[in-house]
């Protein structure tokens, strides 16, 4: 009792951002990040609900994903982050391991091969590496001192490396990107020394044209340049680029109202309820509506910020903060594909986009930041 | 604080991680406003041009096809109508491989070679966008099905209703009407692309080649929303299309049809034209075919077959069949032979049964065997139909006469009947000679052209035109089949002869019928009324001197043509009819009888006709007298 106060008593300088404690905390939740979660989950439904067609099938489901994904994120909120910390590396060596698998045994689609099949219930291992490779970093670099040497940032960037280049064997650059740059934000959280940024940038420099030659597929160019120049294949790959452009730019300022999106409702939108549900959200609430999205975004990016401010332990810190910026990163990319500013990479935009693999995996991230948010200080 | 923590520095590490955090927070706000920025861009900087391309997205300006003009008989019978027929088309933006997509069709519904070849001709022409290409017009209700049912994987097939001709009597009415069907290669160059944008089919032969324009009508257009997929989902404003005009006729489907059951199995013409108006009855080019064929487009095998057939049943012969017009000539160059003055009625010749031109051994043979005996008149030279007598009479009055004359009766020039394409026929003549063959006239020339043969030639409609010409007394009234206006037309010019002159000629026609000694006399069998006719035999092949005729050692196709021209009732004419069978040989025979049908025929239906309505309750026609 008398060490709760004195905890008490160290945290009331600051407690604007450490709030204090209360009985959520009990069942370690965070109350603002989950009332935001909610709402973003119900304007989620709402939108899906016009961009399916009126399909209540759509939306039951989806509800059914956020209601699996809140159990999960319940679920994960309640393991200590210390658990998480000692345990990393088995998530990491398990997904690892399953990606080698997909390259022997997956199934494949659209040309590329990215699903396991385990007693009829299909996944992607690549999905468990967004969340395992920012854990086993955070668990990695936790423990050594901060910032980063030489050694600990060689050793960080291997076990960086290895999932991406797994998943662009498969091949599917855009998850691979993602999962580099979740593991890259906790080394650049932990303190990666500036030369060592500079160095990256110059490296680069020289890699990407490279890539661009030898490490790309050509359907991976053909999106890059389709991006450039969507008019150039009206009905092949730049249809989906010139139909969203459309289909925002004419939602104007207010939209043209719910389920009144003639782009989405006449099916010119592909990909409505899922990758580019955002288009469908700027026609029918124009920039108005996504502004208030892209506010309900920000507010959870900062109450995850607050929280990765506020947690006990540096393990904590790295793998919130990685975790909130990665979140950050999927909403930008969908963002930018979907109005032409990114090649089409097939990200979904969290909890707005159709389908169940996306949110579970964000729930069990927000899991972890809320088992972050009510860690105790550690002793010592 | 043990060994492994004393590397550790946590408030400077907390410090770090602050600061990297508040600088990462940084660039997420940057790239937020970057995410912002490109939405306002679009949303309001392009927000004008973007809506311009989602409106042309959805909204399709299409052309409502009109619907073309009917056309009815005299009586309001429905000659040409429009059915709704379902046609299978391709958009060919939406429809994935094209060969597969056509390999697939074929499976289901059968699609036939000719069907593809035109489907690809008229893929490479100029289309708009999302313009549906037909593949097969007129699907029946099996087909129709069928494509129902596995209409989800045939991406970018579409059924569409749209109207179709449809001759009720479409083989009774092909050589008139003609028919309509796909705009081809040649025809694209030259019709409007407005007025045809959303019309498939065009007129090509007879009547709806003609009136192509007023049938037609004009086109309407609707803008349309509609999906990716191009299915349209609702209407957003229309012009409706001007509808073609009706077409009506002067024509008489029953006469029309049964001029072709007296000519089922031959090979002939038949026309009849009122001589009121000059409005043609009926007008019968057998064989024929089919005219429904061709609007849905024919098989390339049986057009090949029609086009092909020695009986060339696409042939109007009509318009288009020119016939030496033989003994039918003969009222005329009576005419010419009295008007002129170089004989009067009372000249009489013997017939030894040939003709001689002063000088010459060459023997012009008489038709008859022995000639027909002394004493024959004009009236005789008519009713028995002498040769012998014309060529005398042809010679005395020369060429220049009976060409002059000839042309009065519109023999040798088109008849101008609102048809797309006629034949002239010839009427020789010096000059016809010189310009056409180069050669100076002859007086055999003459001897034949006295009886209708040598040179001469005739259409069956320029031969029907003379005939209502005799039969009013000179008055000239272009043949017309569309009626334009229902009172009686006049005459555009009149044949000057004297009234004597004219009632001699008709007593003499009269009496090819009604006279026990005229060639037509098996005809007038319970004749209630009086029929003026002639007869002719045209030689398709020349007999040469001292030969005899065997009909019997001629092929078939050899045999003389038979004709027959005639008017009724003679007192108050109101029909006149010719009639000409291939190969017939007689025209009392073959042809003569066809008339008497098609005018007891017109009697029945058109009892005042015989001016006797208020008198007689009604008219035995063909009944015992």
């Amino acid at each position: 009792m008398s060490q709760g106060d004195f905890v008490r008593q160290m945290d009331s300088g600051s407690s604007a951002i450490y709030g204090t404690p209360n009985h959520w905390h009990k069942i370690h939740l965070d109350l603002p990040l989950l009332v935001l979660l909610l709402i973003l989950a119900g304007a989620g439904a709402f939108v899906l609900y016009s961009a399916s067609g009126q399909s209540t099938h759509h939306v039951n489901r989806q509800l059914t994903y956020y209601s699996v994904g809140l159990l999960v994120m319940l679920v994960t909120a309640q393991i200590p982050p210390r658990f998480l910390e000692r345990w990393a590396v088995i998530p990491y060596v398990g997904g690892v391991s399953l990606l080698v698998g997909v390259l022997f045994f997956g199934i494949g689609a659209k040309g590329a091969q990215r699903w396991l099949e385990l007693g009829g219930f299909r996944f992607q291992p690549s999905e468990i590496l967004k969340i395992a490779v920012p854990l086993m970093l955070a668990s990695y670099l936790a423990r050594r001192p901060l910032p980063p040497n030489f050694k600990h940032v060689i050793f960080s960037l291997v076990f960086i490396a290895i999932p991406p280049l797994l998943v662009v064997l498969q091949p599917d650059l855009g998850t691979a990107i993602l999962i580099a740059v979740s593991g890259f934000f906790v080394l650049f959280l932990a303190g990666l020394p500036k030369r060592y940024l500079g160095f990256a940038l110059l490296a680069a420099v020289v890699v990407l044209p490279l890539m661009w030659l030898y490490g790309l597929r050509d359907y991976q160019r053909q999106r890059i340049l389709t991006m450039f120049d969507p008019e150039a294949d009206k009905l092949g790959a730049g249809w989906n680029i010139i139909q969203s452009t459309i289909a925002i730019g004419s939602g104007g300022i207010d939209g043209k109202g719910w389920m009144r999106g003639t782009q989405s409702q006449l099916d010119f939108l592909p990909e409505s309820h899922t990758d580019f549900i955002i288009a469908v959200l700027a026609e029918e609430f124009g920039l108005i509506g996504v502004l208030l999205l892209m506010t309900l975004f920000l507010l959870i990016i900062v109450r995850c910020v607050i929280i990765s401010l506020r947690a006990q332990s540096m393990f904590g810190r790295l793998l919130a903060g990685s975790l909130t910026l990665t979140f950050f990163v999927y909403i930008f990319v969908n963002m930018g594909m979907v109005s032409g500013i990114l090649p089409v990479v097939g990200v979904p935009l969290p909890f707005m986009s159709y389908g169940g693999t996306s949110i579970v995996t964000l729930m069990l991230g927000f899991g972890m930041l809320m088992s972050v948010s009510t860690e105790r200080k550690r002793p010592g | 604080m043990n060994d492994d923590h004393a590397l550790k520095n946590p408030q400077m590490e907390f410090r770090l991680f602050v600061g990297r955090m508040l600088f990462a927070m940084l660039v997420v706000l940057v790239m937020a406003g970057v995410l912002v920025g490109r939405y306002y861009y679009l949303q309001v900087v392009r927000y004008d041009g973007l809506t311009t391309l989602s409106d042309r997205n959805r909204v399709l300006v299409e052309p409502v096809s009109p619907t073309r003009g009917l056309i009815y008989d005299r009586n309001g019978v429905l000659l040409a109508d429009n059915r709704s027929s379902f046609n299978l088309s391709i958009v060919v933006e939406r429809a994935g491989e094209l060969d597969e997509l056509i390999a697939e069709l074929d499976e289901l519904i059968g699609v036939s070679a000719s069907e593809k070849k035109r489907f690809y001709k008229q893929l490479n022409r100029r289309r708009r966008p999302y313009e549906p290409v037909p593949l097969r017009l007129d699907l029946n209700e099996k087909e129709q099905g069928v494509l129902a049912v596995n209409e989800y994987h045939l991406p970018g097939v579409e059924v569409t209703v749209q109207l179709l001709r449809d001759y009720p009597l479409g083989k009774e009415t092909a050589h008139v009407l003609g028919y309509v069907g796909r705009i081809n290669d040649r025809e694209i160059q030259e019709l409007d692309p407005v007025r045809y944008s959303g019309t498939l089919v065009t007129g090509k032969t007879g009547l709806e080649k003609k009136y192509e324009d007023e049938l037609l009508g004009e086109v309407g257009y609707q803008t349309v929303e509609t999906n990716a997929r191009g299915r349209v989902m609702q209407q957003l404003e229309r012009t409706d299309p001007a509808p073609g005009k009706d077409l009506h006729l002067y024509l008489d489907s029953r006469l029309q049809q049964l001029a072709y059951e007296n000519l089922e199995g031959e090979r002939g013409a038949v026309v009849a034209i009122e001589i009121a108006t000059g409005g043609v009855l009926a007008m019968a080019s057998a064989p024929t075919f089919d005219a429904n064929e061709f609007v849905t487009g024919i098989s390339f095998d049986h057009y090949d077959e029609l086009l092909n057939s020695p009986d060339r049943p696409l042939f109007d012969r009509v318009l288009q069949g020119q016939y030496p017009p033989g003994s039918t000539v003969k009222p005329i160059f009576g005419l010419a032979a009295l008007e002129s003055g170089v004989i009067r009625s009372s000249y009489k010749i013997y017939d030894p049964g040939f003709y001689q031109l002063k000088n010459e051994e060459r023997k012009f043979r008489d038709w008859k065997k022995g000639g027909h005996g002394n004493s024959i008149s004009l009236y005789d030279a008519i009713v028995q139909s002498c040769d012998t007598f014309f060529y005398d009479v042809g010679v005395k009055m020369t060429i220049d006469t009976l060409a002059q004359y000839g042309s009065y009766f519109g023999l040798g020039e088109k008849t101008g009947l609102d048809m797309p394409t006629e034949r002239a026929g010839i009427m020789p003549s010096r000059a016809w000679k010189k310009g056409a063959r180069g050669l100076a006239w002859y007086p055999g020339d003459t001897v034949n052209a006295s009886i209708g043969q040598g040179f001469s030639l005739v259409t069956p409609m320029q031969l029907a035109e003379a005939t209502a010409r005799l039969a009013s007394r000179g008055e000239v009234r272009p043949p017309q089949l569309v009626r334009k206006q229902h009172t009686v037309m006049p005459p555009v010019n009149i044949i000057q002869a004297s009234e004597a002159n004219w009632d001699y000629v008709h007593k003499a026609m009269q009496d090819v019928v009604h006279n026990i000694r005229g060639t037509a006399q098996k005809i007038n069998r319970g004749l209630n009324y009086h029929i003026a006719g002639k007869t002719g035999t045209a030689q398709v092949v020349g007999i040469k001197q001292d030969e005899e005729y065997d009909a019997e050692l001629v092929a078939k196709r050899n045999r003389d043509h038979a004709l027959f021209i005639a008017f009724a009732p003679v007192e108050n004419p109101k029909i006149a009819v010719a009639v000409i069978v291939e190969n017939g040989e007689h025209g009392s025979s073959a042809a003569a009888p066809v008339a008497r049908q098609i005018i007891d025929a017109y009697m029945n239906y058109y009892p005042e006709a015989l001016g006797k309505i208020s008198d007689q309750q009604s008219v035995k026609v063909g009944g015992q007298e």
